[in-house]
């Protein structure tokens, strides 16, 4: 299903036709961008879950799992096999023994349990920690409890124990980049900021800050023939219109495109066939403080939905760069319900229930944005006109990206509009809406539901795949029904890709996350 | 000239701590925590212990204390988000920063003042016209605009010049920024320059060396210049403080490795020391060159004597 809808979604086709009919070509340069800011964080992946970040670390690192974006899942990386025992509590990883680090040593099992054991550093607070956190014992490391995780054991050199506190793919824990595996020895030294270490295809060679990091090939990657390219460099170029114009002047490969150059691309001859689209797991909505009294009440919370017109907010301002959400499952999750329809916009019906719920005269709510183009004050700007139809009044409150997380995150707000990760993993994600997840790790509405939690509970317990998604789609469609948020839309990812680079996937849970193993660029690129 | 010399670098110490203070109390009130930012979803015993880590758990007031003492010695503090020393960060951000101010600082100086000087020496008439509306433009253009068109302009469409990046470091990838944050001082250093010539050409020392029968050659080379080079330097002198901050754009614009992008980064990321250490670094470049330019006044004009 995933592939399916990537490739309905992709208007890359004859890219990747031609990927298929040619033989990759070695040597040349991959230029890449990192499109979200204006510096790489840190050259310790461990300490930044910046998306900007992991783009370079995808050809730096490896972590225990990858992400397969032709199948839509996880993926065995750096181990060969994983055996479950212990009721699937119990994973006993066989790991790769011809992955080389970029110093020449050999990766073992201790590069493992070192590797977790630092990220469940307490006094750090690294990001990884909150996967991490899923091995037995782990949390009482990251409090400062215990030395050594207890659930990680060593069997042999190149076999590995995870105790895990519940049932879950672990492949959606260990796959990103903030559990890479670093080299015990290296990892521990001062110079690792400065000169970092890794498993990946490329090998460090130089960090600008503030402008780019050069990566070249690492000769000992454990996949045979690859990676093809020479080099990589990896530009930071947060500005869209000087990516436009280092893009239309051959100076990059890949440029990540906003709204208004979608538009611009698609009606431009030479650049339409450049450009490459996926569905990602993101869903953009506003979220409803149920303490709020108005927001307590389910015929409110639905009275939104549908009294906003979201069609015309997705085609009109997000320029069609977005796909209408239904419910919170986005499009490319494997308990997608294709069969479920959005809320209609419907003012009659919303001021029915508004009248229903008490508030025939409607009532005033704050609503806390930030400025993103997408999902930020210019949605926030178009939709108060259509509430205030049904006599609901919005007062804006303005903040900036960072501030609104924690505003989230600390349930500050009566109402927010934000983009939150609603994939790859589908009970991960419906779990921020389980009544024992705490608001600042994602029950940011702190829904409470009993049966909710029970459907979810039992979807967690599900040996039978089909089973579990029968009953993920089961809680989408509950979580549906209560609104807890105006679904708004699931994300369009949008970059346009040079005719020479070639191997682009349509990664789901970040278009600019490419496996770089992959890439390869033909004669015609202009990079030596 | 060494007591003033003394004196001023002395003078510098109240205003380096105000700019401490005021930066470490503004970054203590605004709205959102490192802390919770980084730890996510972790529970209060793990905040706790990086608080501790990070020396949050202390008083603000016993901070500064700390942040200061620390300070005497050299040592800018460590950042929250990388764990590098600051010093080590803003060093390699710090020699892109200096070369892109002064390529844009050369810029201004060689296009500018003699632009003022020539529209000064014939004023109303078309060089002057040309001179002012250019000026006017200089100064009214915004930055992130004239980028992109220069860029368009050298890069897309005649293939000079690369459009962004800092490559080797090299000349090729310095003119388009430099030129871009260099605009507007020379806008400014055309203005000034034509409004101190054209006053002292009226003065009376220089009606003097006239009917002295100096040449008018002599006159703008002796009298003319020598006296408007000091309105200029101080001008100069103020601008290379505001091309610190301007860098800002430019330096996100084009991709340049610059002090300016790290302070903005730091800001985002509420990376507290590293904002401390960007800022402070400015202020001391801009008292360092003021200062400088307080000893070139004495050497232009010997009249100036350092009381």
């Amino acid at each position: 299903m995933f592939r399916m809808i990537a490739i309905v979604a992709g208007v890359g086709l004859a890219l990747a036709g031609s990927v298929e009919a040619q033989t990759p070509r070695k040597g040349g340069t991959i230029r890449m961008t990192a499109p979200y800011g204006s510096s790489f964080t840190s050259l310790d992946i461990h300490t930044t879950q910046r998306a900007q970040d992991e783009i370079y670390a995808k050809a730096l690192h490896r972590s225990l799992y990858i992400w397969n974006s032709a199948e839509g899942k996880p993926v065995l990386e750096l181990a060969k096999e994983d055996v479950v025992s212990g009721g699937g509590l119990v994973h006993t990883f066989k790991l790769r023994d011809d992955a080389y680090f970029h110093s020449g040593r050999k990766m073992t099992a201790d590069d493992v349990i070192w590797s977790y054991n630092r990220i469940m550093d307490g006094a750090k607070a690294f990001p990884g920690a909150r996967y991490v956190r899923v091995i037995e014992g782990a949390a009482a490391v990251e409090k400062g409890q215990a030395k050594e995780i207890s659930g990680l054991k060593k069997i042999d050199d190149f076999t590995i124990e995870m105790k895990l506190t519940e049932k879950v793919d672990p492949g959606f824990y260990f796959f990103t980049a903030l559990t890479s595996i670093y080299p015990a020895d290296e990892g521990a030294k001062e110079s690792f900021i400065q000169k970092p270490i890794g498993l990946g295809p490329f090998k460090f060679v130089e960090h600008v800050p503030g402008s780019r990091i050069v990566l070249e090939r690492w000769d000992r990657f454990y996949k045979s023939g690859k990676p093809y390219a020479d080099k990589v460099i990896v530009s930071v170029m947060g500005e869209a219109a000087a990516r436009d114009v280092a893009f239309r002047n051959k100076e990059i490969d890949t440029s990540v495109l906003g709204p208004a150059q979608y538009v611009a691309y698609q009606s431009d001859a030479n650049l339409k066939g450049t450009i490459v689209e996926v569905a990602e797991v993101f869903t953009r909505y506003m979220g409803m403080n149920p303490s709020f009294k108005p927001f307590a009440d389910k015929r409110v919370r639905q009275a939104i939905n549908y009294a906003i017109d979201t069609d015309l907010i997705i085609n009109k301002l997000v320029k069609g760069k977005a796909y209408r959400a239904t419910s919170w499952l986005p499009l490319t999750a494997p308990a997608y319900d294709k069969a479920m329809k959005p809320y209609a916009y419907d003012p009659a019906k919303a001021k029915q229930l508004l009248t229903e719920a008490g508030y025939a005269s409607g009532f005033e709510f704050e609503w806390t944005t930030s400025q993103n183009e997408s999902w930020g004050l210019p949605i926030v700007s178009a939709v108060i006109p259509m509430l205030d139809k049904i006599g609901i009044k919005a007062k804006v409150k303005q903040v900036e990206t960072a501030v609104l997380a924690e505003v989230v995150r600390s349930g500050d707000y009566q109402a927010f509009i934000y983009s939150q990760a609603s994939g790859p993993d589908p009970l991960a994600a419906l779990k921020c809406f389980h009544s024992s997840t705490p608001q600042p790790a994602c029950n940011y509405m702190t829904f409470k539901n009993a049966e909710f939690d029970k459907i979810v509970d039992e979807a967690a317990q599900a040996d039978d795949p089909a089973k579990r998604i029968q009953l993920l789609q089961k809680a989408n469609a509950l979580l549906y029904e209560e609104a807890p948020v105006w679904f708004f839309n699931y994300n369009k990812a949008v970059m346009a890709v040079q005719p020479w680079l070639k191997g682009v996937q349509l990664n789901a849970t970040e278009l600019t996350h490419q496996n770089v193993e992959d890439l390869w660029v033909d004669e015609t690129s202009p990079a030596k | 000239m060494l007591s003033f010399l003394f004196r001023r670098l002395l003078q510098t110490i109240p205003t380096v701590l105000a700019v401490v203070l005021l930066v470490f109390v503004l970054f203590s009130v605004v709205p959102g925590s490192i802390v919770s930012s980084m730890s996510d979803d972790a529970d209060p015993q793990v905040e706790m212990r990086l608080k501790k880590q990070l020396g949050l758990d202390e008083p603000v007031y016993m901070r500064f204390g700390s942040y200061i003492a620390k300070l005497a010695t050299g040592d800018f503090g460590t950042s929250f988000r990388t764990r590098e020393p600051i010093t080590a960060m803003i060093a390699k951000r710090a020699w892109p920063t200096l070369q892109l101010i002064f390529a844009a600082m050369a810029f201004a100086i060689l296009i500018g003042v003699p632009l003022g000087f020539i529209a000064a020496l014939k004023p109303g008439g078309i060089v002057d016209t040309i001179a002012m509306v250019v000026a006017v433009s200089g100064l009214s253009i915004a930055k992130f605009w004239l980028g992109l068109v220069l860029m368009y302009l050298f890069a897309l469409k005649l293939g000079w010049l690369p459009s962004f990046g800092y490559g080797d470091g090299g000349l090729k990838f310095l003119l388009l920024p430099a030129a871009t944050l260099g605009v507007s001082p020379m806008a400014l250093f055309a203005r000034t320059t034509r409004a101190a010539v054209l006053e002292i050409m009226t003065a009376d020392f220089v009606r003097t060396a006239r009917s002295k029968g100096m040449s008018e050659t002599r006159v703008v080379k002796w009298h003319v210049m020598r006296n408007a080079l000091v309105i200029i330097l101080t001008t100069v002198g103020l601008q290379f403080g505001g091309l610190m901050g301007q860098a800002v754009v430019v330096e996100k614009l084009f991709s340049w490795p610059g002090i300016g992008s790290l302070l903005v980064d730091s800001v985002l990321q509420r990376d507290i020391p590293a904002v401390q250490g960007s800022i402070l670094v400015v202020v001391l470049a801009f008292l360092a060159i003021n200062l400088l330019i307080d000893v070139l006044y004495g050497v232009i004009d010997p009249r100036i004597r350092y009381v």
